[in-house]
């Protein structure tokens, strides 16, 4: 073990991950809002606040994790404080750590017998509540709702619809940026503009 | 009852010292060490359940005996150094003890020293009371001829 876990983990372990669990269910099931979460917590680089705590709450022994080539300087710290892990092998992963948008359909999608098999992605993005607009129907809106989002790709939109399309398989988007995220599960409907 | 077990065959020096902190008394170890270096802690102390597994049968097949507590602790010092402690029961002051003892053994300007005062008095002390106990054990063994007579 070398020096590189250089940060503790959360300062109230149950706490925090509990209320971290509770931000992640409430914008899974309302998707678009924006919850808090990684307030206190002390990230390695080049992870945010809130991308950290949501690795530490949802990610264990049991849930292979992937990292894109960017995070991998957070490797060390997520190995230590999470247990998990990691596959080299973006279709073998549970969980998978994200800077910038990558190609959906290299990640497992479930299989019709048993879709929950079917990877979450925590994408981190330079900011939540500013940048491009982007309109979400489905499940858990009443009425469609305005997200915006600033760093996400123009193949989004393109990616998201094929992702959609496999449903009930497919890949949940939770998005990070600072101390803030929001989720897209699998069976929301995105739009532009 | 860890006491009356031997140290078994540790492969390095750090398993040696690491063996021995675990085993330790936290006062002995707090008086033997003096003023403590400041540290951050990077987890716990934390206490949890661990499997302990058995090997039984002819060819040595591993089994799970059961569980035991066992508390951990990882810390990390202001020089950069990181330190683990794995100790048994739900010692937290312990565990804590031991793994900054551990990360201080890692440098190598300290090491001797720590050597000198801290592992090597508590591992003496531990074989001590080891023997001791083996001692009164082997008073009470009974001995079983039976296959050998039978050979006979």
């Amino acid at each position: 073990m070398s020096a590189s876990i250089d940060l503790p983990g959360f300062a109230d372990p149950v706490t925090d991950a509990q209320a971290t669990f509770r931000a992640v269910l409430d914008a899974m099931a309302r998707p678009g809002t924006i919850h808090c979460a990684g307030a206190c917590l002390a990230a390695p680089a080049p992870l945010n606040r809130a991308t950290a705590a949501v690795l530490l709450t949802l990610v264990d022994h049991e849930t292979p994790l992937w990292l894109d080539a960017d995070a991998a300087q957070a490797h060390d710290w997520l190995a230590f404080h999470c247990g998990a892990g990691m596959v080299h092998d973006p279709n073998a992963a549970h969980f998978a750590v994200v800077l910038s948008l990558p190609d959906l359909t290299q990640f497992s999608a479930g299989s019709h017998e048993a879709p929950e098999g079917g990877a979450t992605l925590v994408l981190q993005v330079p900011a939540l509540g500013s940048g491009s607009h982007y309109r979400l129907s489905g499940p858990g809106l009443r009425e469609p709702k305005g997200l915006f989002v600033r760093g996400l790709s123009s193949r989004f939109i393109v990616q998201w619809q094929q992702n959609r399309a496999l449903f009930p398989r497919g890949v949940d988007m939770v998005l990070c940026a600072g101390t803030t995220l929001t989720a897209l599960p699998r069976s929301v409907s995105i739009e532009e503009g | 009852m860890p006491d009356a077990m031997p140290l078994g065959h540790p492969k390095t020096p750090r398993q040696r010292w690491m063996a021995v902190l675990a085993r330790a008394d936290p006062e002995a170890l707090q008086s033997r060490l003096g003023d403590v270096p400041r540290y951050t802690v990077l987890r716990g102390p934390e206490a949890g359940l661990v499997m302990v597994r058995g090997r039984a049968g002819g060819g040595g097949a591993p089994f799970n005996l059961g569980e035991m507590t066992a508390t951990r602790c990882t810390v990390r010092t202001d020089t950069g150094l990181v330190g683990h402690a794995y100790v048994a029961g739900r010692n937290e002051r312990l565990a804590e003890l031991a793994a900054v003892v551990d990360a201080l053994l890692q440098d190598p300007v300290q090491q001797p020293a720590l050597l000198r005062q801290v592992i090597e008095p508590l591992a003496e002390l531990q074989e001590t009371r080891r023997a001791e106990i083996a001692a009164k054990a082997s008073a009470t063994r009974v001995q079983f001829f039976a296959m050998r007579n039978m050979r006979a």
